[in-house]
């Protein structure tokens, strides 16, 4: 917020507000209400790329997806044959013994976590105002997604069911 | 007020009123616009003004009584009058609408109507808005017919239905109300907006034109088709009943049919 202290006409206006109107400067008579948004030569314009749609694709596909891994798992663990009370340690052994639960539980993380990120990425990009808030946000959500994708690929296929 | 019951003694009011038809049942409407004076202060601020007005009348009306009559300093754009040019959209009562098409009896003028300028766009003065982000982001967009080969020596011919696959995107009269109600576009001043992609449209699915790949390949940016969150604030806006959200939605499918 360029305010122009030389000629204390920047802070002529009594309430500057909640940051919104700018002082006005040497080259501008006339404060803003809002920044100007516009697309310069000088903006970036390497943005093009197939990047974006594969990532909407695959909010679509592994939407759907989920849905039926989601709702089996659920099924499974909650309703059928006894529901929750037989889960234990020794029913996740039992489970994960077979490649089938295996790769069930693992197609589950790694899309539930890649469909929850990019969603979070899009919220981020939506709503981050600075550039370097949005930076950081994202730095933080890859990091965190990361770590959890890569223990829990970790744990499904390193499980020991006989660790005491 | 279906029935005409002229009463000429008992509506016509001492007030001053906009040239108003006779027998014209006058009502006492607040108007609230958003004020804002770059030279006098660089904060906007909120003023009321009190207009005698027939409810059937538009607020384009209101806007000129109220220039005409009470504070000649009002700025605002407007061109035909007639919901025709695009140049008075704005926010009434929180919606983005042709000033022009806004009759004022449908907007509840029983409570003050507030008049805004289109948000997203820098505000120059009052009403008025700079709309070059806008107009730089249609013109990106290349939005003029592009062929190749000699020019022919009669008309370029088109079936009613190659005609009808893009009909509804011609309608549109570049007010930006769809664009500056997007709140991605708020956010995002570089996002294309729905205007720019409604102006694709009207080209990526005319038979006649051949640049339909370019203008593809331009929407398939960071910034473009993909920002769409389909929120159909543009379609509730567009004054022309554009469906501006199902455009965008063919641009998208055309991309990935295209592209897979
Ligand atoms: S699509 Fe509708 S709302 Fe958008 S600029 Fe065109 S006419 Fe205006
Ligand atoms: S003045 Fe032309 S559209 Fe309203």
């Amino acid at each position: 917020m360029p305010t122009d202290v030389t000629s204390g006409a920047g802070r002529a206006p009594a309430e500057p507000g909640p940051g919104r109107g700018r002082g006005p400067g040497p080259g501008h008579p006339a404060p803003l209400v809002e920044p100007p948004r516009q697309r310069t030569t000088r903006t970036p314009r390497s943005t093009r790329g197939n990047f974006e749609m594969y990532g909407w694709l695959f909010m679509r596909v592994s939407g759907v997806v989920l849905v039926l891994l989601v709702l089996g798992h659920l099924l499974i663990q909650l309703m059928l044959d006894g529901g929750v009370s037989r889960i234990g340690f020794a029913f996740v052994a039992g489970r994960w013994a077979s490649p089938w639960w295996q790769v069930w539980d693992l197609l589950m993380l790694w899309l539930a976590m890649l469909h929850g990120s990019n969603g979070l990425r899009t919220v981020i990009n939506d709503y981050a105002e600075h550039t370097a808030t949005r930076l950081w946000l994202k730095a933080l959500l890859y990091t965190a997604t990361a770590f959890t994708v890569l223990l829990g690929t970790l744990v499904i296929f390193t499980f020991d069911p006989d660790i005491t | 007020m279906a029935t005409a019951a002229p009463d000429p003694g008992a509506a016509q009011p001492d007030a001053v009123p906009v040239s108003p038809s006779p027998g014209a049942n006058l009502m006492a409407v607040t108007f609230r616009i958003r004020r804002f004076d770059p030279e006098a202060a660089a904060e906007a601020f909120w003023q009321d003004f009190r207009v005698e007005i027939d409810p059937k009348e538009r607020v384009l009306d209101a806007l000129h009584s109220i220039k005409g009559e009470q504070d000649g300093s009002l700025t605002f754009r407007r061109s035909c009058a007639h919901g025709i040019c695009g140049s008075d959209a704005m926010r009434i009562n929180g919606r983005n609408r042709l000033a022009c098409k806004a009759l004022v009896k449908d907007l509840s003028p029983q409570r003050p109507v507030v008049v805004e300028p289109l948000k997203g766009l820098t505000v120059l003065k009052d009403l008025v808005v700079d709309m070059e982000p806008f107009f730089q982001a249609y013109r990106d967009m290349l939005p003029f017919l592009v062929t190749s080969g000699n020019e022919p020596t009669r008309e370029r011919l088109q079936s009613p239905a190659q005609r009808a696959r893009f009909d509804d995107t011609t309608k549109c009269i570049l007010c930006a109300a769809c664009t500056s109600s997007c709140p991605v576009f708020w956010n995002d001043g570089q996002y294309f907006g729905p205007a720019a992609i409604v102006g694709a449209h009207r080209f990526i699915f005319d038979s006649r034109d051949e640049a339909g790949e370019r203008r593809l390949e331009i929407l398939n940016d960071n910034h473009g088709v993909w920002r769409c969150r389909t929120i159909f604030n543009c379609t509730d806006a567009c004054p022309r009943g554009i469906q501006v959200t199902k455009a965008i939605q063919e641009v998208k499918q055309a991309l990935v049919t295209r592209r897979l």
